[in-house]
């Protein structure tokens, strides 16, 4: 490990309607946030499936940000509190893997909430780095693993031609 | 998979992007570190967006027969549909086109030029990766029914209806109770013009009730809602009321027969009585009359029937039974309306235990010509004029302990009701406010009117209303104790009769309602609007639309203005016949669905059914809104989500992680 300080790497799941508007909002406003926080855009964050979370770290992230509407204010109604609900199954399960469960955070931003939104993203990337990196790729390197967990949709193109196979 | 031919266009943003991001290297990079996942063309530009950085990508399109396109631009909320439509005119599908934000999410948001080039290579790098998965898409269309739902009868619904069904459009209007008319029809005058409220909104109610393009519906109230934008289903229970409307003339002789009493917590706010058999008041539309079987003598103990005995026109029914209606209907609008809020609730003011204490609500009725005293402002004794009136304002608004708020229309009404005080007693009139708010037309013009009549005005929260009185003034007064906090003393003004301006409060079962049209409440219990500023009438459930105060407190101009508007929306969407349907939506692969029904109770939209014959959840595409909540939730993946498909999402995650250009760890 050298001197240079640890930049980690952070997956950011967004809520079209809200927190991706957030982050939105907060480029107009020119709000400063620090460059470790990549973003994806989902239609809600109840489309958070906990594969893309494990598959986030298994790719080398060292943390996952789950962004969504405020209780009460989902565009879908209630597909927050899904989101919700995975989150704090999924933090019990990694913490189970061994990882620290602060890596995967969950935080309501409504699409007003720009420095909202980037506070809690430094907040995070300054957490992290005091974690420290993950570094699940190496790990599994030194245990002879592929450095990418056998993915959800690779299983699905198996069991489709299974599915023709049996047809 | 055959490899794709990707272009990826860079834009400059003027130096919006270029200042803090170097476009020069980051589309060499490109060109470069992605040719081999496709990219075959990368360029930049000053302004991708305008029509030279467009024409640029189409010319390439058609000349380097590009199969993908990825833009680094600004955020997809402001030009995805720019791009998409270059792309679709220059004969790609415009699903295979991606825009990636390194504006908002980059350049404009961080500062080290060499960090944020890093991460707008990742943002591409994830865009390009997304891409290769986007699949050909066309939006669904659905017909448009013209025929429009208005829920509510109150002044919003009643112009929404009115300016629909004037268009030649049908409108089924729903009311809950007896008379459509709102809470306008509670009131005596309208501030700030002081118009007479029955003058301006009876005429509107004729209309409605005898215009030929409305279905009116009192005393009715929605039970089902299914379908989905141009093709809802309404059930709707229409409550018996045990009079034949094919017969009744409204003659109203059998309210003069009816024996029973009852109070009237409605429309009279439970200030005057009404029959056992009633219309809400005089001007009712529809005329006829309804029989409140829960206090009707006849339902109670099998004898009277006096209504039946003295109806020449043989209307009365008493074997009426409910009637369950199925409308067809395009659109809906809800303007539900607002509750009052119980004062009863601030204990410190007395009311419910000090006679004198009057709501507002209470107080309109109290001052309306056809009210329960012929409009004689008068103590709860019937007879004792007020010699002073104490008007407390922000009864249950702008309180931490209760709303939040501002209840908008408070300020306003409290001005109309020391007026009218002074006007029609001579009363000394106390306002107790915390901060006038008198915005809009002519209000201020006539705050000043009556700080101009001699009203008092004095600034603090009224701290308790008492009838215990120290001083020989205040005995058989309410005494009103408050920091005057313009002189910062404690001061104590004894009145004889207290108004309390109450907060509007959502409809007691708006969450019920907003739950059974698939929209949502905000924390306060309104409805929430598709945008707070610039579609304040639409929700984020196409084909609903609200209007009036179950959005929001509000005034009757605007409330009336909402109805209008959002009958134009309605109106628009009537027009085009059919609506194309942004096609992201979840789809059920048969042969990998095992039948768990995992995903039928989380679809908010019940869109997902399960299919009893072939044991498969089945997905309607016109009633998926596409959140992917059941994608997420399949534990066999056998629901994609297009646009959003869990191949997409992993192919941007391993772009952005940059795997697609690192060597793996393991070979």
């Amino acid at each position: 490990m050298n001197n240079e300080q640890f930049e980690p790497v952070i997956i950011g799941f967004t809520c079209n309607w809200c927190s991706y508007r957030a982050a939105d909002l907060a480029g107009t406003a020119r709000v400063k946030y620090p460059p470790n926080v990549r973003l994806i855009r989902l239609m809600c964050s109840g489309r958070i499936d906990p594969t893309f979370v494990l598959q986030a770290f298994a790719g080398g992230a060292d943390g996952v940000l789950i962004t969504g509407c405020h209780p009460g204010e989902c565009h879908y109604l209630e597909q927050n509190l899904k989101a919700l609900r995975r989150t704090m199954l999924l933090q019990r399960t990694v913490a189970q893997f061994g990882i620290e469960p602060e890596r995967v955070r969950l935080v309501w931003a409504s699409a007003a909430e720009g420095v909202y939104l980037a506070n809690a993203i430094t907040e995070m990337v300054e957490e992290i780095r005091a974690l420290g990196p993950l570094n699940w790729p190496q790990v599994a390197a030194l245990n002879g693993k592929s450095h990418v967990l056998t993915p959800a949709i690779a299983s699905v193109v198996v069991s489709e031609e299974l599915v023709e196979a049996a047809i | 998979m055959p490899q794709e031919r990707i272009g990826v266009y860079v834009c400059h943003c003027g130096s919006n992007i270029a200042g803090t991001v170097d476009v020069e290297e980051l589309t060499a990079w490109a060109g470069e570190a992605l040719r081999h996942r496709g990219v075959v063309v990368a360029r930049d530009y000053k302004f991708m967006c305008s029509s030279l950085g467009q024409d640029l990508i189409a010319k390439d399109i058609k000349e380097d027969a590009l199969t993908r396109v990825v833009v680094a631009a600004c955020s997809p909320h402001l030009h995805e549909a720019t791009f998409r439509k270059a792309c679709a005119d220059a004969g790609m599908n415009p699903y295979l086109c991606e825009l990636v934000s390194i504006r908002e999410q980059v350049s404009w948001v961080h500062t080290d030029k060499a960090a944020a080039t890093a991460k707008a290579k990742a943002v591409i790098s994830g865009g390009v990766e997304r891409v290769i998965h986007h699949a050909p898409l066309e939006p669904m269309s659905v017909p448009i029914n013209p025929a429009t739902l208005v829920v509510g009868g109150g002044i919003a619904g009643i112009q929404a209806a009115m300016e629909i069904a004037d268009s030649g459009f049908h409108v089924y209007l729903v009311e809950r109770e007896p008379s459509i008319g709102g809470h306008m029809a509670q009131f005596d005058k309208t501030f700030p013009t002081l118009d007479c409220a029955a003058c301006i909104l009876t005429p509107k109610m004729v209309s409605i009730g005898s215009h030929p393009h409305i279905t009116l519906l009192t005393y009715s109230e929605v039970e089902q809602v299914d379908g989905y934008v141009g093709n809802f289903n309404v059930t709707v229970r229409k409550k018996a009321s045990y009079v034949n409307s094919d017969l009744c003339t409204g003659c109203s002789v059998c309210e003069e027969k009816c024996p029973k009493s009852v109070i009237d917590p409605v429309f009279e706010a439970g200030l005057g009585y009404r029959k056992a058999i009633y219309r809400s008041f005089p001007q009712a539309v529809p005329k006829f009359p309804v029989i409140d079987a829960d206090n009707c003598i006849y339902f109670d103990t099998g004898k009277c029937k006096a209504c039946e005995i003295h109806c020449e026109a043989g209307a009365i029914d008493f074997e009426q039974e409910d009637q369950i209606l199925e409308l067809n209907v395009g659109n809906i609008i809800l303007a539900t309306g607002y509750d009052l809020f119980d004062a009863r609730r601030e204990t410190q003011y007395g009311y419910g235990r000090l006679a004198n204490v009057f709501t507002s609500l209470e107080f309109e009725r109290l001052t309306n010509a056809a009210g329960p005293t012929n409009g004689n402002i008068v103590l709860r004794d019937g007879e004792t004029t007020p010699k002073s009136v104490g008007i407390i304002h922000c009864v249950g608004s702008r309180d931490r302990k209760f709303n939040n708020y501002c209840s908008v229309i408070c300020c306003m009404q409290s001005l109309k009701f020391a007026h009218l005080v002074k006007e029609r007693t001579g009363a000394e009139v106390f306002n107790f406010y915390i901060d006038m708010r008198t915005a809009y037309k002519e209000y201020d013009e006539f705050y000043q009117r009556v700080l101009s009549e001699g009203v008092h005005f004095i600034r603090g929260r009224v701290a308790e209303v008492t009838d215990v009185s120290n001083t020989p003034e205040e005995e058989d007064k309410l005494v009103i104790q408050i920091e005057d906090t313009r002189i910062g003393r404690q001061r104590r003004i004894p009145v004889d009769m207290v108004i309390l301006s109450a907060a509007l409060e959502p409809r007691h079962d708006s969450d019920e309602v907003a739950h059974q049209f698939g929209i949502s409440c905000s924390v306060n219990g309104w409805f929430i609007e598709k945008h707070p500023k610039l579609d304040p009438v639409a929700t984020m459930t196409e084909g609903i639309y609200i209007a009036g105060c179950a959005q929001g407190p509000k005034d009757i101009p605007s409330t009336v203005t909402q109805g209008a508007a959002a009958a134009a929306r309605v109106l628009g969407r009537i027009q085009q016949k059919e609506m194309a349907l942004e096609p992201i939506r979840a789809e059920v692969t048969e042969a990998l669905c095992s039948g768990c029904r995992i995903c039928n109770n989380l679809c908010p939209y019940t869109a997902i059914v399960f299919d009893e014959a072939k044991e498969v959840s089945v997905i309607n595409a016109a009633l998926c809104q596409g959140c992917g909540t059941c994608v997420a939730a399949c534990p066999s993946n056998a629901i994609s989500g297009t646009q959003f498909s869990n191949e997409q999402v992993m192919a941007q995650l391993h772009g952005l992680l940059m795997l697609n250009i690192m060597e793996p760890v393991v070979s």
